[in-house]
């Protein structure tokens, strides 16, 4: 512990203060990058926070295709395995993208570090921001896993390489708009516990009454109409009709049955724009004293 | 020409019902040390808060490095380090990656991040434990860690929120020479303690706080004269009528009145606080044949300035604590 001499040459700020030759928005891109590779030293020191987006997806892949798949017949012909890989993405997606951002905004917001990052001369706003990108990455790992044991249990996509990542694209925006919905939990409950309840309590209602893992043509009116209007309902028939796999929801005469691409894109846009301004308010009013 | 750093006026606070700042006016000179005072709850860190732009006042301003702390934030943050009480790292984190991350969100380029990082681990003894991660850190390392993120940037105002609480006194020791080096270096550093020990070894100026009110200030040796002298507690080898010589002998060290024991073996008396006065007191006795068993001096403590000052001891609480009760519970 010896002297800091340096201080004797600069007794100025190490970054010139006054110089900020860089515009805004690529400043709080560079500080959202910076804490996202934070989060993912995070994960690399504990591995099991991933299960959710590898474990998780491959034994729901196995399990709801060789159980469902053996009793399910789908309105209009088609293989169960083709039909419910879209839907085993979504539903992947929608839990784990908002649930790790709900889980690690709720758990930094509970220790000091928040506050250190809040007396940098850093952009604020990117702290949310950097979460939703580790998460967005989490994403893509899970749609890989999705997508490797759906190959292996038999689904096979009918396009070209265009139709399928622009499948895998919708999905991805889906869940990326989640985590801007989990980071509003994150910030708006007391601890990460709270908002990994309350967070299950919204998102599986959400995943389940929708045409993720069973045709909805036959559902009760009331509930059909829940369903159709349900944006994983839009996500899954929009990821299928891209990857040109079975979807009974083109038959249903709703609007976003019949414009599923279209319907999920407005989700994923409406669900972000509000979600983020909401979260970013929330965090202001989190951290005001 | 010294410029102010900390230019404080009338900042008062509320948490709910508690009344955080009462109207407390600060000021540092550039290069300066500022010794904040204060008893657990005092208004200590509500203080430090609001001067580093993680909370606002409910009236009064404040402007730091010559920008005003509400409507100037970004430029503040651009001049300051902060180390809060409780350490504000990452414990999932090496003591390295923290430093280069804490660079790169305070627009230090990636390569210099890493560079001043080195430097920082090498300088606060931090470099063997620089790749472990800081949950396995003790108390000390924690510490130093948060002090060398806060100067990641070499600011020229560091804040330090009771710095030293909780260390043993070989790291106490060691932060003390940190931060004189660094004020050395023409940094400006506000220090709040509750030892008046610390404020006294580091402080250019001291500000008493207590209930959220400045109720002292002035540089240590002001304030101790304020306070009063040493207290000279000597006991005797045999009880009285030797206490009777005793004062006499010792008359011409001190002309305060003593204070005597029951039992008339023991005595107090305020002295000055001189070179070699321990020796000179005992000397003094066994000129009149008093033989000493035991002589002690004490300085004043914290306990001491308060009670001199509000005539109430100082209250160790954690629960009136001001920054256990954060805004963010909202």
């Amino acid at each position: 512990m010896t002297a800091v001499q340096e201080l004797d040459r600069t007794p100025t700020t190490l970054a010139a203060p006054q110089s900020s030759a860089r515009s805004p928005h690529f400043e709080w891109l560079h500080d959202a990058v910076v804490l996202t590779r934070r989060n993912l030293v995070h994960v690399r020191r504990e591995p099991a926070q991933l299960s959710d987006v590898t474990v998780q997806p491959i034994l729901f892949t196995l399990l709801f295709t060789q159980l469902f798949g053996a009793a399910m017949v789908l309105p209009g012909g088609g293989s169960y395995t083709d039909f419910a890989i879209g839907g085993l993405l979504i539903m992947n997606l929608a839990t784990s993208a908002p649930m790790g951002t709900a889980v690690g905004l709720g758990s930094d917001m509970s220790t000091g570090i928040i506050d250190r990052f809040r007396t940098l001369a850093m952009r604020r706003s990117a702290i949310v921001a950097g979460r939703t990108f580790s998460d967005l990455l989490a994403s893509v790992m899970c749609a890989v896993f999705v997508a490797l044991a759906g190959l292996i249990v038999g689904w096979r996509p009918d396009t070209g390489p265009v139709g399928l990542l622009a499948g895998f694209g919708v999905a991805l925006l889906f869940g990326y708009s989640l985590s801007w919905f989990g980071a509003c939990i994150g910030l708006g409950t007391k601890g990460p516990e709270s908002a990994q309840s309350i967070g299950l309590i919204i998102l599986f209602p959400l995943a389940f009454v929708s045409n993720a893992f069973v045709p909805t043509n036959h559902l009760p009116a009331w509930l059909g109409k829940i369903a159709a209007w349900n944006p994983v309902s839009a996500v899954g028939a929009a990821v299928r009709e891209l990857w040109g796999n079975p979807n009974p929801s083109s038959t249903i005469h709703e609007w976003p049955m019949q414009h599923p691409v279209a319907a999920a894109l407005i989700w994923s846009l409406v669900i972000l724009g509000v979600c983020s301004v909401v979260a970013n308010q929330l965090f202001k009013r989190r951290t005001a004293e | 020409m010294t410029a102010t750093m900390i230019e404080a006026v009338g900042l008062t606070k509320r948490y709910g019902e508690t009344r955080a700042l009462a109207g407390v006016d600060l000021e540092a000179a550039q290069g300066s040390i500022l010794g904040v005072l204060g008893p657990n709850g005092a208004g200590k860190s509500t203080a430090v808060r609001i001067l580093t732009t993680l909370a606002r006042p409910d009236s009064g301003t404040a402007r730091v490095a010559g920008f005003d702390v509400v409507t100037e934030g970004a430029e503040v943050r651009r001049r300051i380090g902060v180390t809060a009480q409780d350490a504000t790292v990452d414990v999932a984190l090496t003591g390295r990656q923290n430093l280069v991350m804490i660079g790169e969100l305070s627009r230090v380029p990636r390569r210099d991040a890493i560079a001043r990082a080195d430097e920082l681990l090498d300088e606060f003894s931090l470099a063997d434990a620089a790749d472990r991660v800081v949950k396995g850190y003790s108390g000390g390392m924690r510490r130093r860690l948060d002090l060398a993120a806060s100067i990641v940037t070499r600011p020229p105002m560091l804040f330090l929120d009771e710095p030293t609480t909780g260390l043993d006194p070989a790291s106490r020791a060691a932060m003390w020479g940190v931060i004189r080096d660094l004020r050395a270096g023409g940094v400006t550093v506000l220090l709040t303690t509750q030892y008046l020990d610390e404020a006294d070894q580091l402080a250019d100026r001291i500000v008493v706080i207590d209930h959220g009110r400045v109720i002292a200030e002035g540089t240590p040796a002001e304030l101790k004269t304020q306070v009063g002298r040493q207290r000279l507690d000597v006991r005797l080898a045999r009880p009285a009528p030797s206490t009777v010589d005793a004062f006499d002998a010792l008359a011409a060290i001190t002309s305060a009145p003593p204070v005597i024991s029951d039992d008339q073996r023991t005595f107090s008396v305020a002295v000055d606080d001189e070179p070699g006065l321990a020796s000179r007191v005992v000397a003094q006795l066994a000129t009149v044949g008093v033989v000493v068993d035991e002589v002690a001096l004490h300085r004043p403590s914290l306990d001491d300035v308060f009670f001199h000052l509000t005539g109430h001891a100082a209250e160790v609480g954690d629960s009136s604590d001001p920054s256990d009760i954060p805004g963010e519970v909202a």
